[in-house]
């Protein structure tokens, strides 16, 4: 795919959000209330409007073939580039739905080990130094000193007896 | 003039506690580090961090996100010399001549330049910043809901007049923002708004924290995912000799490129104001002008020193700068001051010029942190050089998961909910999309912060009038204000007219 088309592409999606946006600020008035002023849906109506005005100017843009996007016939993303920023991109999608399962505390080492086994090629020592590290930090900084209790899944029972420690 | 001076004998009465104290330094030590690592700057320090702030009151907090954002400032000369890749976009300036310099093995001259002229410039701008912001903030006292707004939408169209990006791109980035921030409940009637998909998760709203980790945290990595694997990763890293005499002899030979500093610190101090300039262009502006008024214009570009000073001093000054329209009339200059901005709605304060009067503590605390960071950050920045440099060399790999990491949970910080890790995720992911598109992002940042504050300035505004958009034209302040605004909005429209009318004679 090239800059150019997906450039089209971009301006027709957000396009379609836009008027999404638009009728979804209609549930609430977007006329004068007497008395009241101007209605609830009224500040986001107008500005989906000058979303969708905007994504119409980026459209006759590119039909024109005025700007550099607009006229690129560069790859957007290189094969290779699609790769490695695919890799990272579907392990954080992993990473956050673990979360609900397995808890942050599962999840998190296997991020790590993902990431700087698979893809950095980094030594299993330093792999799994971190891998076990990172998380024993995180528990005491969030948990412990912040009192902000990370998701945990399936795993909550195991914490309790920290809690008991620590709180 | 001696109350102001009072105030800030206050203010570093604050800063002495030795909590504040610690975070200063912390702040410096963190901001010096992700400033130097290439591709993070400031904002996104300030943005992955935020979340961390809420152990500490909102003044220990501010102090330690301003000293972030001050070390950053130091910190991006740092791999503009060492690597040639600019630590943040702010730095991009001081490649032009630190890199030359570097490769003659004159590091360490160009590394004590930009500390020093950082150092100036940072403190030439914290004494304007503290002699022009109590008056700033006196007249802003009067200002109702109509110039509150109007303001606002300066603060916009600055971004449609001056910025270089796209017209259209920046209005688009401009108005979702706005109307992301709209998402939730109606603030005056109280209903449930723009529920998207009925998913209830948005009825709490989009936090603009959630927005701004997603751009600046997400999105940014997978961008330096991308650039990492196009460049290979490799980068040819610099040695710094650094040594006392040689320290010394460099300082001595500083002495003499004064005027640049001078120049880039005054220049960047009110680039940095404007809304949509900053300290990127407040840099890039400084080093023009220093190859104009320097004896020996050849030498730019081949290491020049004051190629290297004039940037470093502006986006020092800039970064104070941005600050001054964020304290006094709750206007941030700079996507960070935005940021900042947004924490300080979560910290219970009000932004705008009752701060001054009700918040006095705040305030001046953080305005004698600035001249506190300013020294920290100069001492720490000599003083390491060394271990920065070492701290170059680990890989990416090693950085990126454990950003990475510290996004996601600062995204679940906040609120608590799985909803908002995972809209920070898409965030982050259309980011990067759009990004490279040309997309502008920082006006949506800025937007998401402000929209809560313009949308009920709009209403109560039209209550007052009675539906008249009128009353944002004849009010002594509303009225410049808004026509200014007017102006810059239309700015690219009299450019291209001219242009045209130009081209046509010279035909």
């Amino acid at each position: 795919m090239t800059v150019r088309t997906a450039e089209l592409l971009m301006a027709i999606m957000m396009g379609a959000f836009s008027i999404y946006l638009m009728y979804k600020s209609t549930e609430l008035e977007i006329g004068w209330i007497e008395d009241e002023g101007p209605g609830g849906g009224a500040w986001p109506f107008w500005l989906s409007a000058v979303m969708l005005i905007s994504c119409l100017g980026i459209l006759y843009n590119w039909f024109r073939r005025k700007g550099p996007i607009a006229t690129s016939t560069r790859l957007y993303i290189e094969p290779h580039v699609l790769m490695d920023v695919t890799a990272v991109t579907v392990a954080l999608v992993v990473t956050v739905g673990l979360f609900s399962f397995i808890g942050i505390y599962g999840a998190l080492p296997l991020f790590l080990i993902f990431y700087l086994r698979f893809l950095g090629k980094h030594s299993w020592r330093l792999t799994t130094t971190l891998a076990i590290s990172i998380p024993v930090v995180i528990f005491f900084f969030f948990e412990i000193t912040l009192k902000i209790i990370l998701p945990k899944g399936i795993t909550e029972p195991l914490f309790l007896p920290l809690y008991k420690i620590f709180f | 003039m001696l109350e102001i001076l009072g105030l800030l004998g206050n203010g570093f009465l604050v800063v002495f506690e030795p909590q504040n104290m610690m975070l200063i330094i912390a702040g410096c030590a963190l901001g010096l580090f992700i400033g130097a690592m290439p591709g993070l700057g400031s904002v996104n320090g300030v943005a992955i961090l935020l979340p961390l702030t809420f152990l500490v009151p909102p003044t220990g907090a501010i102090i330690f996100l301003a000293a972030i954002y001050y070390g950053a400032m130091y910190g991006g000369a740092i791999s503009s010399i060492m690597l040639g890749i600019p630590g943040a976009s702010t730095a991009v300036a001081t490649t032009f001549d630190g890199r030359p310099l570097a490769k003659q093995g004159l590091a360490d001259k160009a590394l004590t330049a930009a500390a020093v002229a950082s150092f100036v410039g940072g403190t030439i701008s914290v004494v304007l910043f503290t002699f022009f912001a109590p008056p700033l903030a006196h007249v802003a006292l009067v200002f109702g809901a109509p110039e509150e707004f109007a303001l606002m939408m300066l603060a916009f169209a600055t971004f449609v007049g001056l910025g270089s990006d796209d017209l259209f791109k920046t209005l688009f980035s401009i108005s979702i923002g706005l109307v992301l921030s709209a998402v939730g409940f109606d603030i005056i009637s109280g209903e449930p708004r723009l529920v998207l998909w009925d998913i209830t998760g948005f009825l709490h709203g989009v936090n603009f924290l959630i927005l701004a980790i997603g751009v600046y945290g997400i999105g940014e990595m997978i961008w330096t995912v991308e650039e990492h694997s196009l460049g290979g990763g490799k980068s040819m890293l610099s040695d710094a000799n650094v040594t006392v005499k040689r320290t010394l002899s460099n300082l001595r030979e500083l002495a003499s490129k004064w005027k640049s500093i001078v120049m880039g610190s005054f220049l960047g101090y009110f680039v940095g104001i404007l809304p949509a300039a900053g300290a990127t262009p407040g840099s890039l502006m400084a080093y023009g002008i220093a190859k104009q008024i320097s004896s020996e214009p050849e030498k730019f570009g081949k290491g020049a020193v004051e190629g290297v000073c004039a940037p470093e001093a502006a986006n020092n000054a800039a970064s104070t700068g941005s600050m001054l329209p964020m304290l006094t009339l709750g206007i941030p200059g700079s996507p960070t001051t935005a940021i900042l901005l947004g924490g300080m709605v979560i910290w219970g304060l009000e932004p705008g010029p009752r701060l001054f009067i009700d918040h006095s503590d705040f305030v001046w605390g953080l305005i004698a942190s600035l001249y506190a960071a300013n020294i920290f950050a100069v001492l720490i920045n000599v003083a390491f050089i060394p271990v920065f440099i070492k701290i170059l060399k680990t890989p990416f790999t090693i950085l990126a998961p454990i950003i990475f990491i510290l996004c996601l949970i600062g995204g679940y910080a906040p609120t608590q909910s799985m909803h908002d890790v995972w809209l920070m995720v898409v965030f982050g992911i259309v980011a990067y999309l759009m990004r490279k598109l040309d997309y502008p992002l920082a006006p949506a940042v800025l937007a998401i912060v402000l929209g809560p504050l313009a949308e009920p300035a709009l209403r109560q505004s039209l209550i007052i009038s009675d539906g008249s958009f009128a009353i944002f034209f004849n009010r002594t302040y509303a009225g410049p204000i808004s026509v200014v605004a007017i102006l810059l909005l239309f700015l690219p429209l009299f450019k291209k007219i001219y242009d045209k009318f130009r081209k046509r004679q010279v035909v």
